[in-house]
């Protein structure tokens, strides 16, 4: 994959897992494109999901889920294009348009507006997981009194 | 069979006001909104995604609400809803070795890598009901642990060092996966299709597989090897991107079961494996899923097939809820002209049956 390629990945993923109104509100900080063409209008779709018999091997289709993808073209040529879980039409098409502004010049600006998404994603991972540790348990076997 | 009926049409469209006016109940009590069914009815939102086999909790919670709570009639409406949509494609299988979990235990090993993690679980609770819930109490915020979780290696990757248990089948690149949904269940049926068709299979109908395996039909004496619950990232590869491109997370279960086997001419003795999964918090449904599942391998280790939960045409035949439910519920549509044809035919063989008699009672004088 190239840099740009890993780049865009990486935003995708902050923008599959924002909410609507944080991905609206990082496109209003850096500022909507005036003119961006709708290649493809927001749509709904399924993608089957795999995964893997005991976790590691054959892969086997699991069961369907929801997806929105977008596809603007800036004025500039660049291409946007955004697939994320769930039905948000206006969510998907706003996605669109960050990953369109990120093969810009001002790709700076797009991570800086993405950084406290991604900021505000680890941190609510990291309180599950604390949360999860503190149930973390040893289970001890009674010792039976043979030594 | 049934014919059509014309008419009805006035007393129908009543009927469904009447529905309509029945779920929403004593106009009194507040409308149940859908983020208070997707938040704090988790499970039920869980079980209607993985028996409506469509991820999508906002969708659940409406089809629940719909449905007035009943979980077949929700996974009807979750079904039809995804015939109205188009198939973007297949994702990469998912990793969920790189589970983010909240919840891993295992009953084969006390001590393993990354240690066990109670989550949130109704096990070891007394099962007392709370009047507190009745009376509106807030629960107190969760404890945190500052010790980082380590990483959770699958438990079967440590028998698998030694040896001791079967390998899982390797991919072979680029081979074709069955799809319940392109194409129509056919036997036999390989391992990906009867995993596919058990992951949308009803709850109730697996667990009772699974539970009769345990009590002797079609024994297979299992351990549970794993059971991990947690986000899983979803992957896709557009054409047009050829990247793939995270698509958001989804709560999965997983269940490994493990079960002794005696070996054969061909197979030294070794722990042989069953599968489970489940959209959301299945635990129950991953379980009885990994059993059914390892029962229904009994041809591939060249076991005697006996049991019902062994025999994969029964099993996949009729684990599917919204199938068995069509099918026994088409009965009361209406049988009008059918049932006059045997009621013919009933008038003419009783006719029959008592001529016979009055013969034989004269000859018999």
């Amino acid at each position: 994959m190239t840099d740009i390629q890993k780049k865009r990945q990486s935003a995708m993923g902050v923008c599959a897992r924002a909410t609507a109104e944080e991905i609206a509100a990082a496109l209003d900080r850096i500022g909507r494109p005036e003119t961006a063409n709708e290649l493809r209008a927001p749509e709904a779709g399924l993608v089957m999901a795999r995964a893997r018999m005991g976790g590691n091997g054959a892969p086997f289709n699991v069961g369907e889920v929801s997806v929105t993808r977008a596809a603007v073209r800036l004025a500039s040529g660049e291409t946007g294009i955004a697939y994320q879980l769930g039905r948000d039409s206006k969510k998907a098409r706003d996605a669109a348009l960050l990953d369109a502004l990120l093969q810009t010049g001002r790709a700076a600006e797009v991570e800086a507006a993405l950084a406290p998404i991604r900021t505000r994603i680890q941190e609510d991972q990291n309180l599950k997981a604390r949360r999860a540790a503190a149930t973390k348990v040893d289970f001890f076997t009674m010792v039976r009194g043979e030594d | 069979m049934y014919v059509a009926v014309k008419g009805g049409e006035a007393a129908i469209a009543n009927a469904h006001r009447l529905l309509d006016h029945e779920r929403r109940g004593d106009r009194g009590v507040a409308d149940l909104s859908l983020a208070q069914i997707r938040e704090q009815m988790t499970l039920l939102v869980d079980r209607v995604m993985t028996e409506g086999s469509l991820y999508d909790p906002d969708l659940a919670a409406l089809a629940i609400k719909q449905a007035r709570g009943d979980i077949i009639e929700a996974v009807f409406l979750v079904r039809a809803f995804r015939t109205t949509l188009p198939r973007f494609g297949y994702s990469v299988p998912a990793d969920t070795g790189a589970m983010r979990a909240v919840r891993r235990v295992s009953a084969i090993y006390k001590d393993l890598p990354g240690g066990q993690v109670l989550g949130p679980t109704f096990d070891y609770t007394h099962r007392l009901i709370d009047f507190l819930l009745a009376a509106g109490a807030e629960p107190p915020v969760p404890d945190e642990s500052e010790k980082v979780l380590e990483p959770m290696p699958h438990v079967t990757g440590l028998l698998d060092r030694e040896g001791l248990i079967e390998p899982e089948s390797a991919e072979e690149e680029g081979a074709p996966v069955s799809d319940l949904t392109r194409e129509p269940l056919d036997f036999p049926a390989p391992r990906d299709l009867r995993l596919q068709a058990l992951a949308r299979g009803d709850e109730g109908f697996v667990l009772a597989l699974g539970y009769s395996t345990q009590r002797g039909f079609g024994r297979t004496h299992p351990f549970t090897g794993e059971i991990r619950i947690g986000d899983v990232e979803i992957e896709f590869v557009p054409e047009e991107l050829g990247f793939a491109v995270p698509l958001g997370d989804v709560v999965l279960t997983e269940c490994e079961m493990i079960t002794q086997f005696k070996g054969s001419a061909s197979a030294p003795p070794q722990f042989t494996r069953g599968y489970g999964v489940a959209f959301g918090r299945g635990e129950r449904k991953a379980m009885a899923m990994a059993l059914v599942d390892r029962a229904l391998r009994a041809r591939e280790f060249g076991e005697d097939v006996q049991a019902p939960a062994q025999d994969e045409e029964f099993v996949l035949a009729h684990c599917d809820n919204l199938q068995s439910t069509g099918f026994v519920e088409h009965l009361k549509l209406p049988h009008y002209v059918d049932f006059q044809a045997e009621l013919g035919l009933v008038r003419k063989m009783r006719a029959e049956y008592e001529a016979r008699r009055d013969d034989a009672l004269e000859a018999a004088e």
